[in-house]
């Protein structure tokens, strides 16, 4: 019943997260470009969420008549339910979290592939041409980082003996990992910075260039389904980032949870600066990079781990 | 064909080159997002229209006014200068005589929905009378409101140029100035008399 009940919360959380990320995502942008953000709807601007809520949900939800119906319905309900997933092993504070799985690391590198479904779905089933390439990009870009996403993790596994994320957190209690893994959170940053495909990695909906990608045909609540998708994912990025390097919920003053929460926003924040600030790569230049300099690195990042592991251990 | 085994170098530092390329380029990439981080706390240079006005020059060529001189009466002597000048021909009036032998606009009329806001009307009349504000404040609902008549359009003062007086300075006569007591005017020439 108790576990029940956190549940219900982490999930209403999440969800009120996402949508407060809307609001906060804008009035980032607006404060890092010289410019406020929304600021008269409500006190601050609060009430832009639910604006923006009604907008999208009284909007006229047209299927394009050469869409592929089922899927272009499913792809949008897919993204949402695959980082809602993976919410589910995500350790808030001791005792808050939905499951506590022995495999919770491998489940979020296989919801994220499962992602990929998604955008791929999405671009295909939509019959246009722009929304097809955009898709293409997309799994493209997101298949090959999610490669050394994972390789960049083992380093993580490694030095914490396990895949349990509570477990990595309390490894985390003497030092935090970012200090013993450096390289490997940078990989692991720029990985997840691709699979939620923000910038500057996001060519699969840059809005100047591919009228908006994969999700160009979409409308109403579905395209708020990608929308709030893409903000879920940025936070549950963020909420890993801070499970897995910087020490989670560990923290010296303050109660646990709050600690959780200020690194995800912190998280958060970078990932809206990074998009207030750096410039858009071409996709020639974004998948070579993927593989020719992240790639390398992983693996280098993974072979002196594993040396000094064993090392260490004899 | 080349051996199995041997490696390519060209492609190696290809890639050596590329890779230590993006890594150096990292820091620039870097540089850039700290710039923008400062930003924060630097003022924001938005103007919070409508709490806060926008700073106006005193030229600035805005809502069109009638004015009057010093004294009180009308400046405008519907001379159709401003008429002519307009190059929207927005401006539409006509003359007319009071008994002190003062011209008058019998109507005044100017379409702001054709409004350009040039200024020619300004600079073309002799009089100082039709002046260009600096109010910009004017939505209207209905495009028939904004065609606006003589007492939209005349206000009390002397608007920006305070101590003009066309008819103290010109040569015409009216009631209470005969020819030659305007300001730096000669007496009339009496061309009949025999005197120098």
């Amino acid at each position: 019943m108790e576990r029940l009940i956190i549940s219900f919360g982490i999930l209403s959380a999440v969800l009120a997260i996402g949508g407060l990320l809307i609001w906060l995502e804008r009035r980032l942008l607006g404060l890092w470009q010289d410019r406020y953000g929304p600021n008269r709807v409500g006190p601050f601007g609060l009430l832009q969420v639910l604006a923006d809520m009604i907008k999208v949900f009284t909007k006229e939800d047209w299927i394009p008549p050469f869409a592929d119906k089922a899927v272009f319905i499913i792809a949008p309900a897919v993204i949402v339910v695959v980082v809602l997933m993976s919410f589910t092993v995500v350790p808030f504070a001791p005792g808050i979290e939905v499951v506590d799985l022995n495999i919770g690391l491998l489940f979020f590198l296989s919801m994220s592939s499962l992602g990929v479904y998604s955008v791929a779905l999405a671009g295909w089933a939509s019959s246009s041409k722009y929304s097809l390439l955009g898709g293409l990009r997309a799994s493209a870009q997101m298949l090959s980082y999610e490669v050394f996403m994972g390789l960049s993790l083992m380093g993580v596994v490694m030095i914490a003996g396990s895949f349990n994320l509570r477990e990595i957190v309390e490894a985390q209690r003497h030092v935090w990992f970012v200090a013993l893994q450096p390289l490997g959170f940078v990989i692991f940053f720029i990985a997840c910075v691709a699979e939620t495909h923000r910038l500057p990695f996001d060519l699969p909906e840059a809005e100047s260039e591919l009228v908006a990608g994969y999700h160009s045909e979409y409308s109403g609540m579905k395209f708020g389904m990608f929308f709030v998708g893409e903000y879920l994912g940025i936070t549950l990025v963020s909420a890993l980032m801070a499970v897995l390097f910087f020490g989670g919920w560990l923290g010296p003053v303050l109660p646990p949870l709050v600690w959780f929460l200020i690194k995800t926003f912190a998280f958060i924040s970078f990932f809206i600066l990074l998009r207030a600030s750096l410039p858009r790569p071409r996709y020639d230049q974004l998948m070579s990079f993927g593989w020719k300099v992240m790639f390398p690195l992983a693996l280098l990042n993974l072979i002196v781990t594993g040396a000094v592991v064993l090392l260490r251990a004899r | 064909m080349k051996p199995q085994g041997q490696r390519d170098l060209v492609l190696d530092s290809i890639f050596v080159y590329g890779a230590v390329n993006a890594s150096l380029d990292m820091i620039s990439l870097l540089k850039t997002i700290w710039t923008v981080f400062m930003t924060m706390f630097r003022k924001r240079v938005t103007i919070l229209y409508p709490e806060e006005g926008p700073h106006i020059p005193p030229r600035w060529r805005g809502r069109i006014i009638l004015s009057r001189d010093p004294d009180g009466h009308e400046r405008c002597v519907a001379c159709y200068l401003c008429a002519v000048a307009c190059p929207v021909a927005c401006i539409s009036l006509q003359a007319a005589e009071d008994e002190d032998g003062r011209r008058y606009p019998e109507f005044f009329r100017i379409n702001f929905s054709r409004c350009i806001f040039c200024g020619y009307c300004e600079e073309a009349c002799p009089t100082y009378a039709i002046q260009l504000t600096t109010d910009f404040e004017m939505s209207e609902y209905k495009r028939q409101n904004l065609v606006y008549e003589k007492e939209d359009l005349l206000i009390s003062g002397p608007g920006k140029y305070h101590d003009y007086n066309f008819y103290r300075v010109a040569g015409l006569s009216i009631k209470g100035k005969g020819k030659g007591e305007a300001e730096n005017e000669e007496k009339p020439v009496d061309r009949k008399g025999l005197m120098p």
